[in-house]
């Protein structure tokens, strides 16, 4: 069953249009990637996604309803949650406060008790209890980023989006990332994740989509997509403006 | 909120010595001279504008200057209800026109961070204030009208009462979930957003219920004026007074307030009428120094000493969040 | 017919000296991200000068501009490096600085106004000057405005030489657009937004000189100009020095009708039109 259906999704800032009729469906359960160059149209996507902005044209179903247009807090609170590029933390609030803050706002009518024994279990289960009492400002930020998808899972979706979670860690900080997505899935929260680490988008996700100018190019497994002549090429064509610009 | 009987043991020699100050500020009109009462009523009157603008954008971070409205719109409403309605009724209705007020300011500038916010809500005074001096001229061709007189010791019992209504709110609410919610906009509002806060009901209804005690201070104080106009009730410096008293005195509890509203409004008293220019001198220096010099306001000076002397714990963990 | 050229023509000399105020602002705000509150308060001094050197010592005000201006521009140069860059080292995030620098130049506006009053007292003063009219075809001018406008007009163009063709002109445009960028070219970041700011000032100065040769002048005029300034800033968009002029001549037209219809309400008209601006188009009338 589709937890989520996007259908001919727009988005235009001015004259730029950075999404552009995208189609996608991503079934309950499954870990779906996101890749494409920089300025492809994925944040802007999981902006429309998560409600940061309304789209232009375009549905997005959630679990069967509508939510395309509605303000963050109200997709959030319908299962929907997301994780940001650059980090979005409460930095002045300690870690558990930040969980904390998902458990007690991302659904309704929890009691205090409640709340803090799931953020409790959520610390436990993404391995920052030995942190609770930090000011979440001061962590590096592999720590940081854990905290963010910390208090987005205490919020109890049904789907997290990740942006990049990746970025910016060393191998072995990857590694575990890796196995933390994984095990979130096994929770049975369904994930869509933009990353620019393919080893980790290829080892995790089983479909992949490809964004460039904010089009949907192609949709596959990773095989495919990892020799898919287009893709090679908007990489290629990437790399070498990257060269040229240097 | 289990911990909440522990919190309130933990404060109850801070409690205990609130207890004692209110019964002495409430004793005061019995033994005292009256140019006591009015020195005390005038100070409370900056505390209470003051912890109302700390209400609002303490936790937020959103810098309102338009204090000055709601104080003005209380003021206009004790004018015209002031001979028809009963003291408290008539108060009242001075709180509620800005709470109105505010819910509609609110309402439009939700899309306004930052400098944006702050200088939105400064130009709303002025454009009150220059609208309703056109329609007392043009139209109800008169300028200003008089304030019906209530004696000095109601008054600074009422104010008395708002100010120590705001200081229960701002603490309890600081302790709620609401208040937590609160905070987590000043902190990062994106991020609070996409965790299932309203943020933009919280704003609104926060800035509302801030306005609501000015709109009732301004009603109770404006009887001790006698005559009003639109520049004397929408005067811009009750915009910056709270604001600086605020940040001087520091926003990490509910003590900072009240000691820049003491502070400020004593040395008004004393400097306004000889050297009046010297007030405001000094008044904008202080402003300059506390921003470079005392981030965390007196309040937060008081912490890091305090901190330093008993070699406690991280004294940087109450940091103001303006913006 | 008449009455409508009328508007147009107040309005545009009007304009030029809006443009000037605005210019000023923008450079401080467009670049060194100090939204200068208290940029009014630099206008009035600079016309309580100019009003003092034509007064006492007979000093032609055109002139004024040469003696006032350099006199601005160290005054803008002393607060930006003893208050605001102390300020910004002290301050971790930009957000936080932005609101922290605008509170500061609140209390600047307070120290400035009130030692203004206590030097200058609360009376209103100004002098005549060149108050006589000159005829073209059938319009009339009067003859400060018309020089005041071309003076301005004149001041903005060669400001806007000295930003678009000289190295420094060039390096304070990098710092605005990508300062670390810039950095890395060995731009001194500090030492332009220093000068940024003074040049804000010294535009201020020119302002204020210009104002006195028409207006009357107390200490508390300042806060009316800061105000213009930033509606015409966020008109021609920010830093943009033909935007700031374009946006000066709009806001002068708009100054004409209001007038032309109900003079009672022309400040709170400006109030609106800023209000509004501020909702419906932050980035200008001409931003993105």
């Amino acid at each position: 069953m589709q937890l989520l259906q996007v259908e001919k999704l727009t988005k235009h800032f001015g004259g730029l249009t950075a999404v552009s009729g995208v189609d996608l469906e991503v079934e309950r359960g499954e870990i779906l990637g996101l890749i494409g160059p920089n300025g492809a149209g994925k944040t802007t996507l999981f902006n429309l996604i998560s409600g940061t902005f309304a789209p232009n044209a375009g549905k997005i179903i959630f679990n069967g309803e509508s939510i395309g247009g509605l303000k963050p807090n109200y997709i959030c609170r319908k299962g929907l949650v997301r994780t940001f590029q650059t980090v979005k933390i409460f930095p002045e609030m300690t870690v558990f406060q930040n969980v904390l803050m998902g458990s007690l706002f991302g659904s309704e009518g929890k009691s205090w008790p409640e709340a803090t024994g799931q953020a409790r279990e959520i610390l436990d289960f993404t391995g920052l209890s030995h942190l609770s009492d930090v000011p979440a400002g001061s962590l590096t930020l592999v720590n940081q980023k854990r905290v963010e998808v910390a208090r987005a899972l205490a919020t109890r979706p049904q789907m997290l989006l990740l942006d990049e979670l990746m970025a910016g860690l060393n191998p072995a900080e990857v590694a575990e990332a890796m196995e933390l997505v994984t095990r979130i899935r096994e929770r049975g929260i369904t994930i869509i994740m933009i990353e620019h680490v393919m080893k980790a988008i290829m080892n995790i996700c089983k479909r992949i989509i490809v964004l460039h100018h904010g089009k949907k190019i192609i949709e596959g497994t990773p095989e495919e997509i990892s020799t898919n002549k287009t893709v090679i090429e908007i990489y290629l064509g990437e790399e070498e403006q990257a060269h040229a610009g240097s | 909120m289990t911990n909440l009987s522990m919190t309130v043991k933990k404060n109850i020699p801070y409690i205990a010595i609130s207890v004692l100050i209110l019964a002495l500020l409430a004793a005061v009109p019995f033994f005292s001279k009256p140019y006591t009462v009015v020195l005390l009523k005038n100070i409370l009157m900056f505390a209470a504008l003051t912890l109302s603008w700390a209400l609002f954008s303490g936790p937020t971070g959103y810098i309102s200057l338009a204090t000055a409205a709601f104080y003005g719109v209380g003021i206009y409403t004790a004018a015209y209800l002031g001979k028809v309605l009963p003291l408290p009724v008539m108060v009242l209705c001075g709180g509620l026109a800005s709470f109105l007020l505010a819910l509609i300011i609110g309402a439009i500038t939700l899309r306004l961070r930052g400098i944006y916010f702050a200088i939105f809500t400064l130009s709303s005074v002025e454009l009150i204030k220059q609208v309703l001096h056109w329609f007392e001229i043009t139209v109800l061709g008169t300028r200003g009208r008089p304030v019906v007189k209530i004696s000095n010791t109601t008054v600074y019992y009422v104010v008395l009462l708002i100010v120590v209504l705001l200081m229960v709110t701002t603490y309890f609410l600081k302790r709620s979930r609401y208040g937590l919610a609160m905070s987590s906009i000043g902190s990062c509002e994106d991020a609070a957003a996409h965790i299932g806060i309203n943020v933009t009901w919280v704003k609104v209804l926060t800035f509302a219920l801030s306005s609501f005690f000015i709109g009732l201070t301004g009603a109770t104080t404006a009887t001790g004026l006698i005559y009003i106009d639109s520049h004397i009730a929408f005067d811009l410096n009750y915009s910056f007074f709270p604001t600086l008293m605020a940040i001087f005195g520091g926003i990490g509890n509910v003590f900072g307030p009240v000691i820049g509203a003491a502070v400020f409004s004593y040395l008004r008293e004393i400097l306004i009428t000889r050297f009046p220019y010297a007030y405001m001198i000094i008044f904008g220096a202080v402003m300059i120094l506390t921003i470079l010099y005392l981030p965390n306001g007196i309040i937060g000076l008081v912490q890091t000493i305090k901190d330093k002397v008993l070699g406690g714990k991280d004294a940087t963990a109450s940091s103001r969040k303006v913006n | 017919m008449i009455s409508f050229i009328n508007i147009l023509v107040n309005g545009l000399l009007m304009g030029g000296i809006y443009a000037i105020t605005a210019v000023g602002l923008s450079m401080q705000y467009g670049v060194a991200r100090i939204l200068n509150i208290a940029h009014g308060e630099f206008i009035m001094v600079a016309a309580f000068l100019t009003w003092m050197l034509h007064t006492t010592l007979g000093i032609n005000p055109i002139l004024c501009l040469a003696i006032v201006g350099p006199i601005l521009f160290v005054l803008g140069y002393l607060v930006r490096h003893y208050l605001f860059k102390t300020l910004k080292e002290k301050t971790p995030s930009p957000a936080a600085f932005e609101g922290n620098s605008m509170l500061m130049a609140f209390g600047l506006l307070f120290v400035i106004q009130s030692l203004a009053t206590y030097i200058w007292g609360k009376n209103i003063v100004g002098y005549d000057f060149m108050r006589y009219s000159v005829y073209l075809g059938e319009i009339r001018f009067a003859a400060n405005r018309l020089v005041i406008m071309i003076t301005a007009v004149i001041i903005c163009f060669l400001f806007y030489l000295f930003l678009t063709k000289t190295r420094t002109g060039k390096a304070i445009r990098a710092s605005s657009q990508d300062p670390d960028a810039a950095a890395l070219m060995g731009v001194d970041i500090n030492r332009m937004l220093t000068l940024c700011f003074a040049l804000g000032a010294l535009m201020a100065g020119f302002a204020g000189v210009l104002l006195s040769m028409e207006y009357k002048l107390d200490t508390f005029m300042g806060m009316g100009h800061t105000i213009i300034a930033i509606i015409v800033m966020v008109l021609g968009g920010l830093g943009s020095i033909p935007g700031s002029l374009v946006g000066g001549f709009i806001l002068g037209i708009f100054y004409g009708i209001v007038s032309g219809i109900e003079p009672g309400l022309t400040e709170a008209a400006y109030y609106l039109l800023f209000m509004l601006l501020l909702l419906f188009k932050p980035s200008g009338l001409f931003g993105r």
